[in-house]
């Protein structure tokens, strides 16, 4: 009875698995039939023609990697140097509760409310404009949850040999955190990074009032120029436009080399983690 | 005794409400070897952490007493901590390199006490040397610490201890995770590093305690039962308990 208890157990959770793998393959399958014919170098490097009905994607792919780096820009020291904070300094009082609990907050605030308060801060209060710099702040605050988490989880499980070593050695609590601890944390920060990329080049909403532009001609000449963005792009051509006969397929082979482009930012975060890996073994 | 390094009077430690250590009263001589043994769960450990104010790390702990180290209380206010572990080094139970190049293991301790840029070569090949580690690794210095054995990992714990000069180095079981070949060189090392250092040795291997000390304290529950010559520790105790420990009816 036991025994077949376990082959119920095991078999669900194959299901399980099984399922989850099928719709991602499903997915990808679905849109990349559905892009395929439009796919081709000049499709990657040309801009748009004839109203968006003709034509390639570049600006929207430099735009999009634009918004995600600076995305990452931003978020990454500042979600850093609050997740040592909040692992290595403060002491559990209310304070703290109220900062971790406005943190899991943030991160379950719907995106779309980010792009308001871009609008709001950045773009008005601070007159960036609808700009690069407008758009990467948001995308910066919509991935400092996951980056903080990720950090936070990442300098916890540091091995306390480390740092008992590093202080009796007669370093610094900062001493040790910047040599020992941030450096064997780094694999566990970069997996953070590469969430929190993922999420940035794929978001919509964030961009859409603070940094995205239906269609320009130009690539953009500073951190004030707004940007064609992939899903932004994607977006318009869906709703946008009055040949959609010929915008469909561009839509989806913008969100093929999307996919292609987060997977592609990934694998080189994943190899810098690896390498990481490899040479920290313990 | 005449040379009295550091002096241990009424010390006592609670983790939380749970005493752990008991009115300890020791008096540790100068470049000669003490050892600390006693059952698990008796101090020894939290006693040679309180010499390098480890135990500040952990949350809850209450210290009474008095450590002084050549004069200076250690426990006063305004003791600067981190110049303290330079005086007073530590060799762990499980060794704990750093995942770093072996050179920088132990160039690690000279950076942050800002020894010269110049000078580091020089000091990590004289540290290697005298933890009888150099011939074995001089030619891969900078590949990763991670890739040594267990026993030249506790011998390069040593060598980035010794390595900033301290004065008193204490030793938490430094060889409870070798095999017996390891154990032998740290011992040897013990007896040559005990020309130049003050050194504290917890153990709980009592054949080693008698090889490689000078002095012998047997802790129980908290408390030191007995402080002695070793010698005269292992065979004249005048405590029955120690008697008992050694002649191993308990422990």
């Amino acid at each position: 009875m036991r025994k077949f208890n376990q082959f119920i157990g095991f078999t669900f959770s194959k299901l399980a698995v099984s399922i989850v793998i099928l719709t991602l393959f499903a997915i990808l399958l679905f849109i990349f039939k559905r892009g395929f014919s439009v796919l081709n170098p000049s499709f990657i490097f040309e801009f748009p023609k004839d109203g968006m009905t003709k034509g390639g994607i570049f600006p929207a792919i430099i735009g999009t990697l634009c918004l995600s780096f600076g995305g990452i820009l931003f978020a990454l020291p500042l979600g850093v140097m609050g997740a040592i904070y909040l692992s290595e300094y403060a002491k559990s009082n209310i304070v703290i509760r109220i900062i971790r609990l406005g943190i899991n907050n943030l991160a379950g605030t719907p995106s779309v409310v980010f792009g308001l308060f871009g609008l709001a801060v950045f773009v008005k209060f601070f007159g960036f404009g609808v700009s690069i710099l407008s758009g990467s702040l948001t995308l910066g605050i919509l991935i400092l949850p996951v980056i903080i988490r990720t950090t936070e989880e990442a300098i916890t499980a540091v091995p306390k040999e480390f740092r008992e070593a590093s202080y009796a050695l007669g370093a610094t609590k900062w001493e040790t955190i910047k040599k020992v601890v941030l450096p064997v944390a780094t694999p566990g920060i970069l997996t953070g990074v590469i969430l929190g990329v993922g999420r940035a080049a794929g978001e919509t909403a964030p961009i859409l009032f603070t940094a995205t532009t239906f269609y320009t001609r130009y690539l953009p000449d500073s951190i004030f120029s707004e940007v064609m963005a992939l899903p932004y792009h994607i977006y318009a051509l869906m709703t946008e436009g009055t040949k959609s006969e010929l915008q469909l397929p561009i839509a989806y082979g913008t969100a093929v080399v999307l996919l292609f482009l987060v997977l592609g930012i990934n694998l080189i975060a994943i190899t810098i983690r690896y390498r990481a890996r490899k040479e920290k073994k313990w | 005794m005449v040379n009295t390094k550091i002096f241990i009077k009424n010390l006592n430690l609670w983790f939380g409400k749970k005493q752990v250590l008991v009115d300890v009263n020791m008096n540790i001589a100068k470049k000669t070897v003490t050892a600390i043994m006693g059952p698990s769960g008796c101090g020894k450990s939290t006693f040679l952490r309180c010499l390098n104010r480890m135990n500040d790390l952990t949350d809850g702990v209450k210290i009474t007493g008095e450590i002084t180290i050549d004069n200076k209380k250690i426990y006063e206010n305004g003791t600067d901590v981190p110049t303290l572990r330079r005086k007073v080094g530590m060799v762990f139970q499980r060794p704990n390199p750093f995942p770093k190049s072996i050179y920088d293991n132990i160039a690690y301790g000279l950076r942050i006490n800002k020894v010269s840029r110049n000078k580091i070569p020089e000091i990590v090949e004289k540290s290697l040397e005298a933890a009888a580690l150099w011939t074995e690794v001089k030619d891969r210095l900078h590949e990763s610490a991670m890739e040594l054995s267990g026993g030249q990992q506790q011998r390069l714990c040593i060598a980035r201890a010794i390595a900033i000069e301290p004065e008193v180095i204490l030793m938490d079981e430094p060889c409870s995770s070798l095999d017996p070949a390891g154990m032998f060189k740290i011992e040897d090392l013990i007896e040559k590093l005990k020309e130049e250092y003050t050194i504290i040795v917890v153990t709980h291997n009592m054949q080693q305690a008698a090889r490689i000390s000078n002095f012998t304290a047997f802790l129980y529950l908290g408390r030191v039962m007995e402080f002695g010559d070793t010698n005269q520790i292992f065979t004249k105790p005048k405590e029955k308990l120690t008697e008992n420990y050694i002649s191993g009816k308990f422990g």
